[in-house]
């Protein structure tokens, strides 16, 4: 049986069926078409598939999609207003902190979130904030480095 | 295959659902109970939720610390009053892990996870159960004893307040800042005249489920927390531990590196 769910997906209303036991990945990406979120391990380890539920980083393959009714849900495609990028991605392109791409979704909505709650974090904040967030191919440098980077500028605009 | 999603105000009307229900399931933060609907697993149908305010509470008075078992691990951390156990909180995975585990949850999660019930275990919590016809309360010990033999639904989970710096935890992980745990250590070490009073020690990932270093604690008990004082307590550490194989640590090295760290939880000074 599909159960009707309404939330705000990147500041816009947004309704879906869901099937029963269905995750809020699943939903995001087969229900209303947003493909910016990825899906990895569906085990809650990997982090490609964090979105901010208000506010909050979540692991979208491990929430249940019903539980989101009435919540703000911020993914990678919100990110960028119209032409400009945000400085996150800005960032990651600069230090070429994306290689196969497949973590970046994940972390640039976990270094969102860190942001958002601080705006100038040290090195170790930033390294807590990614560590739910698995890359293979970077050592992670780049992305430590992007997310450095986005903070000492982040004057210019916080989405 | 898809499964039933049922919500009820009232915990004790989830308990009633889930004791009625041969593959109902409840869900809190779904860090472990999604995976295993993600997987499609048959035996669950159903998947109970609550909606309770309670079931968030956190109430910290003076002597006793009340948790809902809804409270995560990110409200934990944002409590000041839980600064003691802000360590434990910040070692269950990364952020956004934290903002969805749960205390109840972590209660129930297989080894090596579950280092927030070790840390509980060292604490004497008592759980507070929500059934059908009521609440009743179990000491944590005896539901982690029979935690698989199924149990009604865990509301909160109470324990004493902790003198300051009288509560230890560490982590062992591979991985910084966020690894499994090869092993964890809580411990409870209340001191009288600087020797030790009705110590509890507890380990993560040393057995099927967080389990008390019953000897290590005897063995403290008189004794001050010197390198001469707490040796009784580290040539027993392991006694009574069950660790296994896996692919973080074999039960071999656990064994070994056991009274390594235990040694520098106990002389470690400044933590709680």
């Amino acid at each position: 049986m599909k159960t009707p769910i309404q939330f705000h997906l990147n500041g816009e209303d947004v309704a879906a069926f869901a099937d029963g036991g269905a995750n809020l990945l699943d939903v995001l990406r087969e229900a209303l078409g947003d493909l910016s979120v990825k899906g990895g391990c569906w085990q809650g380890t990997c982090g490609t598939c964090t979105v901010l539920i208000d506010g909050a980083p979540r692991l979208s393959c491990v929430t249940l999609a019903e539980s989101c009714a009435g919540q703000s849900i911020e993914t990678v495609a919100g990110l960028r207003r119209g032409p400009d990028l945000h400085p996150l991605q800005t960032a990651f392109m600069e230090r070429f902190a994306a290689q196969c791409g497949y973590c970046t979704p994940g972390m640039l909505m976990a270094a969102k979130a860190l942001l958002d709650r601080n705006p100038n974090p040290t090195r170790e904040n930033v390294v807590d904030a990614i560590c739910g967030n698995i890359c293979r191919c970077t050592g992670y440098e780049p992305i430590i480095a992007a997310i450095l980077d986005a903070a000492s500028g982040a004057g210019r605009r916080r989405a | 295959m898809t499964v039933t999603v049922k919500t009820f105000a009232r915990l004790t009307d989830a308990a009633g659902a889930l004791s009625t229900e041969r593959g109902a399931r409840f869900l809190a933060g779904g860090t472990l109970v999604m995976r295993v609907v993600n997987e499609a697993d048959p035996t669950i149908t159903t998947l109970v939720r609550s909606t309770d305010p309670s079931f968030l509470n956190v109430a910290v008075s003076a002597g006793r610390i009340e948790l809902g078992a809804g409270v995560t691990m990110a409200a934990i951390l944002a409590e000041r009053e839980l600064a003691f156990l802000h360590p434990v909180a910040r070692g269950v995975g990364g952020p956004a892990v934290r903002e969805a585990a749960t205390v109840g949850g972590n209660l129930f999660a297989p080894s090596p996870y579950g280092d927030f019930a070790a840390a509980l275990l060292a604490l004497d919590a008592t759980l507070i159960l929500a059934g059908g016809h009521g609440q009743r309360e179990l000491p944590l010990e005896e539901f982690l004893g029979r935690r698989d033999r199924g149990v009604s639904l865990v509301a909160s989970v109470a324990f004493r307040r902790p003198a300051n710096e009288a509560f230890r935890f560490a982590k062992v992980s591979r991985v910084h800042p966020k690894g499994l745990s090869i092993l964890s250590i809580a411990a409870h070490l209340p001191l009288a005249s600087s020797r030790v009073s009705g110590a509890r020690i507890a380990y993560g990932a040393m057995s099927r489920t967080a389990v008390r270093a019953k000897a290590a604690e005897r063995a403290l008990e008189g004794r001050s927390l010197d390198a001469a004082g707490i040796a009784p307590a580290l040539a027993v550490a392991a006694d009574g531990t069950a660790p296994v194989d896996d692919a973080i640590a074999s039960a071999w090295w656990r064994r070994e590196i056991l009274p390594v760290h235990l040694r520098r939880l106990l002389l470690a000074t400044g933590q709680g």
